[in-house]
């Protein structure tokens, strides 16, 4: 707790400013691509949000383990306050990319792969969170939801590539990489880094936050219980 | 083992409920797709894989939660927990009982509500052999859903927002497997790693499944 105090105004300024300019320089100051239009602009939100809902079930996954092997209470509680976030990234990315696939591909959905495999994420997060929600003990739940976020992240990844297998695709391939040459002009790739820092550090505020609410919530009822016992 | 696997199966067989439940849901599920699309036989036939599988599988997942819920009522489920039998093995012998009261005559019956969909006459074997496969992983994914909300009091519907999502890499290789059959290709890998995803669940889920049941005991 008392880390965060410090570390929670930090992440959350430096999130908002360089979400703020990554958003401002891509939308106004990138150049329009010579085929895309300015539609292509939409890769500052996109590519961020879908980032994120994949590395925030990883993070889900991460701690989920810690809070079997080790019991760190503060580790399920973070895995709890991840997964809205998580869930709305995945939203995001869903729609920013209907609105950006309407006049490129012509059409807001399509059964390509990687929107499938978006889409079987987000009923992932919904069963995970409804499974939050359903249980009243709280080491219940957290045992419970643990466990299936580790068989989830098996099963989500089998169908990311069973899809695959299921349907040939409309959506590009990875443009970003560390290993393979620059696909990507410098114009829009520093822009979307700033964005994707932006995000990552929001993330962080925001698990920040809403982890120390959890806290907080849990040790009220504490309180309150021993205030019925004495 | 084996009398606890004799036991399920005849209080699945017996106490009227789950065997010929799902087999009768899996009769109107199949009955209901003409009334939806039309009697057109071309079409039907050329998605008669899919809705054979999506209806297998969803007569599977409404018997689920019948698994523990009763024994965990009238508390056979602590009992069974307590004995020297290992809790990863119950779980392994239940999910099997429930693969044998549903998986097994819903393979043996889709042949014939194949043919109410004029299903091409190739694929009959397949449709039968890619659902004897595979229903073996949904019956086991199905146990781990069933223990993580075998506590809850109206862990139903949940079940399935939990089960489902673990289902979709078995239903898409398990039509795939007929599909290909149908447009005359190989349709070896499908069937293989269908047999592979079946293989896997009966391995390593009883664990996650025995693990999520003792939480709900404790």
């Amino acid at each position: 707790m008392r880390l965060t105090d410090k570390v929670l105004p930090w992440s959350a300024w430096l999130a908002g400013i360089m979400m703020v300019t990554g958003l401002f320089w891509g939308f106004f100051l990138t150049p329009d691509d010579y085929k895309q239009g300015s539609t292509v602009k939409i890769i500052f939100l996109h590519v961020p949000a879908a980032m994120m809902a994949i590395n925030i079930w990883g993070m889900m996954l991460v701690t989920s383990l810690v809070w079997l092997i080790r019991r760190h209470h503060v580790s399920a509680l973070a895995a709890k306050a991840a997964a809205p976030i998580g869930i709305t990234m995945t939203l995001i990315a869903l729609f920013t990319g209907a609105i950006w696939g309407q006049p490129m591909w012509g059409t807001y959905w399509a059964w390509d792969p990687r929107l499938t495999s978006f889409m079987i994420l987000f009923v992932f997060y919904l069963g995970y969170i409804a499974l939050w929600a359903a249980i009243e003990d709280n080491d219940t739940a957290a045992d419970l939801t643990s466990i299936l976020c580790l068989v989830g992240s098996v099963f989500a990844l089998l169908s990311r590539y069973a899809v695959n297998f299921w349907n040939q695709g409309l959506h590009q391939g990875a443009s970003l990489s560390l290993d393979k040459g620059q696909s990507i002009d410098d114009a829009f790739r520093t822009p979307l880094f700033i964005s994707l820092g932006g995000f990552t550090l929001f993330f962080i505020a925001l698990v920040l936050l809403r982890t120390r609410t959890e806290i907080r919530a849990r040790r009220m009822s504490a309180l309150i219980a021993r205030e019925r016992l004495a | 083992m084996i009398a606890l696997l004799k036991r399920d199966l005849a209080l699945a067989l017996r106490s009227g409920g789950g065997f010929g439940l799902s087999l009768a849901f899996f009769l109107i599920v199949v009955m209901f797709v003409p009334f939806g699309i039309g009697p057109d036989s071309a079409t039907l036939a050329k998605i008669a894989p899919g809705i054979l599988w999506i209806g297998a599988l969803l007569a599977c997942l409404l018997s689920l939660d019948r698994i523990f819920q009763l024994d965990y009522e009238d508390g056979s489920l602590e009992l069974l927990a307590t004995s020297p039998l290992p809790l990863e093995a119950i779980v392994a012998m239940k999910a099997l009982a429930h693969w044998m009261t549903t998986g097994l005559p819903l393979a043996l019956a889709a042949p014939v509500l194949g043919f109410l969909l004029s299903l091409p006459s190739g694929a009959y074997m397949w449709i039968f052999l890619s659902l004897l496969i595979g229903t073996p992983a949904l019956s086991f994914l199905g146990t781990f859903g069933a223990a993580i909300t075998v506590g809850l009091k109206r862990g139903g519907l949940l079940l399935s927002l939990l089960v489902l999502p673990l289902y979709i890499p078995t239903l898409i290789f398990g039509a795939q497997s007929v599909t290909l059959v149908t447009q005359g290709t190989s349709n070896s890998t499908a069937f293989l790693i269908l047999a592979a995803l079946s293989l896997f669940s009966l391995a390593l889920i009883p664990f996650a499944a025995a693990y999520a049941l003792k939480v709900n005991l404790r």
